[in-house]
Formats: C-alpha cells, structure tokens, sequence
C-alpha cells in the first residue's frame, strides 16, 4: 500500500496542469487563454512553494514525519510550475526576445521580483539529489533555506502586480507568515531549555 | 420608443426561453461528466457566455462613419470578459453576478452646470436621440484589446440638450451605488460609487458616445446597462458603466482610479504607447482573440481625430 503513496503525490500534483490542458483543449480558458495560463501557472507556483513550506511546520506540530518524504518532490513541482509561468511569459509575451524581456525586468518591480524568485530556485532544484545533500552537508540546510526568500519574493510579486484587490496575495501573506511563526518558534525552544538547563 | 424593452418584444424574437434552458442544462451536463475534472473551471464559462443570446434586439440603429473596419471581437469574448469591479475583481465574475441586476425602471440625473438640469427616466433621456453603431477599438489599461460594435448616441448631441453654462469645464459622471444588487461594492476595493470624468470639450468630441447596446443589442448588464460611456481613445477604465448621474463642474472631478492610485491612472488617461503604466508596459497589447501582442497605437488609432484635443500639452504629466 505504501509505495503506492508517493506515485498517487507525484499524479495529484499533476492534476493542475492536467485541468489547464483539458481546459486549452477544450477552448475552455476565457476569452484571454495566455493570461488565464499565466494566473493558473503563478498561483500554483506560489501554492506549491506554500504547500512545502509546511512540510516542516507540520511534521513539528503534529509529528507527521512521514510527510518530509514528499518535502523534495512537492519542491520540484513547485519549480515546475514556474517554469511553466516563465515560459509563457516569454513565448508569449516577448516571443522569444531577450533584449525586451530583460528591460522588463529591470524596469518593473513586479517582474524583477518575479524573476528574482525563480532564479533563487534554480540552485535549489539544482542541489536536489541526494547526492548533493550529502556533498554539501550541513552547508544543504543553509542554501536551501532560501527558499523563503523565494516565497517572500513570489508574494511580493502577486502584491504588486494585483491593481486594486489585494485579499489574495494578502491571504497568501498570512500563511507565510504562519509557516514562518511555527518555524522559528521551534527554533528558539531548544535554545529556551538549553537556557533553563543552564541556569539550574 | 427607440429602445424595445423586455416586454414590448415579440416573442418569435426571443431565444425561447426553455430551448434557452435545455441547452444551458446540456452544456452544463456535459461539463460535468465528459470535462470531469475540467467542469470546475469550466462550468462559469459555459454558463457566462450564452446569457446575451436573449437580450433584446434594438430598433432603427444607423450606420455610422466611425465604423472601424476591423475584425470584431466575439459577442462571447465581449460578453464574459469585464472589468466591472461593482461586481466582482474576477474578470468572469461580472457575466455571473450581474445577470439579475435590474435596469428598469432606471433614473438619471443631469445637473450642476446646466440651463436645463432635470431628472429623467432613461426611456425619456434617450427618446430624442438617434442610435447609431459605433465600431471602436477598446484599449484596456491591463494591455488586452477589443473591437466592440456599441450602439449609442454622440455625448454632443446631449450637451446640445442640456445646455452647459459658460461655468461647465468638466463633466463627472457616476455609477450607480446600490450594495446589495452590486456585491462587489460591499467590500472596499476603490472608493465606492465609481466616478469618472472628462474635459468638456473632450466630452463634446464627435467620438464620445453614451451606449445603450452591443451587436445591435441592448447592453448586456455585465458590459455597463443600461448606458455607459465610451471614448475610444482613452484607457477602458475612463468608460464608465450604469450611469446614473451627469454633472456639470467648473473644477476637475476626483475620479475613482485616479484616486485610488494617482502616479498609475490620470485624469486623462489618452492610450500613449509611449507612456508606461509605472507597472505595465503601454507599447503593446494582446486583441482578444490573438495570442501574441500587437503594436499599441497613439490614442489607440484615433490620433487624427483626438490629438488637436491636447495641443501643447506635456502628456507625460498629463497621463
Ligand atoms: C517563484 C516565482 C513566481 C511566483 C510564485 C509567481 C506567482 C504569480 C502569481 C500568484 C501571479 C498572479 C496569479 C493570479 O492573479 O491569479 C502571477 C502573475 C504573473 N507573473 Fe508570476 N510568479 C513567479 C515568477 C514570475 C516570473 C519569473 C515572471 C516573469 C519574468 C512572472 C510573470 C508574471 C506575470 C506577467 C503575471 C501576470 C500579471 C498580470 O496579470 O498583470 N512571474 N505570478
């Protein structure tokens, strides 16, 4: 029964991007498909960095430790979706041309944001493997820390790009927050003990 | 009477009402089942886009000369794609949530600035005018674009009407505010009722209309019944949707999005490809209905038209 588990994850977490093929087949995304690609991509990314924030969180609050076997795989996915999110951008927004692509970046805030957490992605995806756990060590834990960069930088990005309405990313805002609260609480509480230990 | 209300129809005129019901509950039957995953996202479509198949046709429209000749956007596209934030901030929310929205019986009121201030209910604003089909380009902030065959009359005709005081430099229109028929307004979002302005001799501009229908139809709720405005070489937002009270002002008015955020949305708002949005890039857009985006055009393809309207002036601080 076990073994089945991880495949079942692997097939759930496809299950949007299986939604947003139907649907483009389907003539079914709006009257504007590339920014309906757009929103569905961005928010599964941001949904997906959210989802493994919480692996740990989880496992500390409820000792689920069985959920850190999915921790890498949900990452993945959630640098999958970006890359899906980027593509778009840049086949159909800029067609391919670099040189506009790259003023934009450097010319709005959201965009720069934007590109800023997908790029603190890549050296994660990169150093994924079990083998570069184990080469990097402890150094691992270190980098891949970054990750809540990444997510700060992502729901940077939804609050500025948004015009008026800034409940979602808001509500994004707060989970992070909470996964971060739960995390650094934690943190702290060995170092509390420790503290009391010290002082009898 | 010009415009032919729902009960002045006759019946052979309208979709019936139960083939209207059959089909609706075979499209959402199929969505169901055969889309099985899919019918989530796709079930509002289904359900937005048809509504506008039963709206009343509009008697006697005239061509007219701006009459754009290009490729219009689909009824469907036009229909279920709104940016109308008194209802919802979803751009498919408003095709949803305005379907019982009640235009009728509906007030206007003229004032301020005015020989002829007066009340009216809209069968009698509208009477005197002659509708004509207007197909303009419709250029949206976000950098997406329509070509829409509105049906309406020219705001000059109006002036004419009312009678402006020498005093009347600006016109301020304003939106309906009506909570529980308009959710979108319980929350928030921008500074509710919805305003919008314009100089006056940008409102006296052969191009500025006062729309009443879409694809020789009455106006479907979602698209600003039962009128709005249109001035097809400003932003989209500049057109304000169910009007319901036109003012005369010698100041400039506060307009919503000007309010809400005033180093992104100007008074003016002229479609200026070289004049970026502090977010968006204004250079290009993506019509409706294509996939990669086109050059934008100065006051969106009307600059022959519009640009001896700002003669002189800098229109990079007056965006
Ligand atoms: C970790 C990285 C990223 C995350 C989490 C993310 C997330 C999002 C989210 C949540 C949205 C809004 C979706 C909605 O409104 O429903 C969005 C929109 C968007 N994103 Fe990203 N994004 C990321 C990276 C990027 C990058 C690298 C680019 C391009 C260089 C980009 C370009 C855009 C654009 C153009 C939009 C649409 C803006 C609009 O509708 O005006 N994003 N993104």
């Amino acid at each position: 029964m076990r073994r089945y588990i991880k495949p079942a994850v692997f097939l759930i977490c496809l299950i949007p991007l299986a939604i947003l093929v139907c649907d483009a087949f389907h003539q079914a995304l709006g009257a504007n498909p590339v920014e309906k690609i757009t929103h569905r991509t961005g928010d599964w990314s941001l949904r997906f960095l959210l989802i493994t924030l919480a692996v740990t969180p989880l496992r500390k609050l409820f000792g689920w430790k069985s959920l850190m076997r999915y921790r890498r795989m949900l990452g993945l996915f959630a640098f999958f979706y970006v890359c899906l999110h980027f593509a778009t951008y840049l086949v159909f927004d800029h067609f391919f041309d670099i040189g506009e692509m790259a003023k934009d970046i450097a010319k709005r805030p959201y965009i720069t944001v934007g590109f800023t957490a997908f790029l603190l992605l890549i050296p994660l995806a990169v150093t994924s493997t079990g083998k570069m756990m184990k080469r990097l060590g402890r150094h691992w834990q270190r980098l891949h820390q970054l990750v809540y960069v990444s997510a700060v930088c992502g729901i940077l990005h939804y609050l500025w790009l948004v015009k008026a309405d800034l409940l979602q990313p808001l509500i994004y805002a707060v989970i992070l927050l909470l996964l971060f609260g739960i995390r650094v609480w934690y943190q702290r509480k060995p170092l509390d003990t420790a503290f009391l230990e010290y002082s009898n | 009477m010009i415009i032919k209300r729902p009960d002045s129809i006759k019946a052979s005129e309208i979709t019936d009402e139960t083939n209207y019901q059959n089909r609706r509950e075979f499209l959402s039957t199929v969505s169901r089942s055969t889309l099985a995953l899919a019918a989530g996202a796709s079930f509002p479509v289904l359900l937005g886009s048809r509504r506008t198949d039963a709206a009343p046709a509009l008697g006697n429209i005239q061509k007219s000369r701006y009459a754009l000749d290009e490729e219009k956007t689909p009824i469907e596209d036009i229909t279920r794609y709104n940016n109308f934030y008194e209802f919802s901030t979803d751009k498919e929310g408003p095709a949803l949530l305005a379907r019982k929205f009640k235009t009728d019986p509906w007030t206007l009121r003229i004032e301020g600035e005015v020989n002829k201030p007066a009340t009216y209910q809209l069968e009698d604003f509208i009477k005197p005018y002659t509708l004509e089909e207007r197909v303009y380009r419709l250029r949206c902030v976000e950098a997406w674009s329509m070509v829409i065959p509105w049906v309406g009359f020219a705001f000059a005709d109006v002036l004419k009407k009312v009678e402006p005081t020498s005093r009347a430099k600006f016109v301020e229109f304003t939106t309906l505010y009506d909570p529980r028929q308009m959710p979108g307004q319980q929350r928030r979002v921008l500074e509710w009722p919805y305003v919008e302005g314009l100089r006056i001799d940008e409102a006296a501009h052969p191009l500025t209309i006062l729309a009443v229908g879409l694809y020789g139809k009455l106006l479907p709720n979602q698209n600003g019944a039962p009128l709005r405005l249109v001035v097809p070489w400003k932003y989209g937002f500049k057109n304000i949707k169910s009007i319901v009270r036109i003012r005369f002002t010698e100041k400039q008015p506060g307009t919503t999005w000007n309010i809400a955020g005033p180093q992104e949305y100007g008074f003016y708002a002229n479609v200026n490809p070289t004049v970026d949005h502090p977010r968006w890039s204004q250079a290009r857009e993506r019509r409706i209905g294509d996939f990669f985006k086109r050059e934008t055009l100065m006051f969106n393809g009307y600059a022959d038209e519009v640009a001896g309207l700002y003669s002189g002036m800098d229109l990079r601080k007056y965006y």
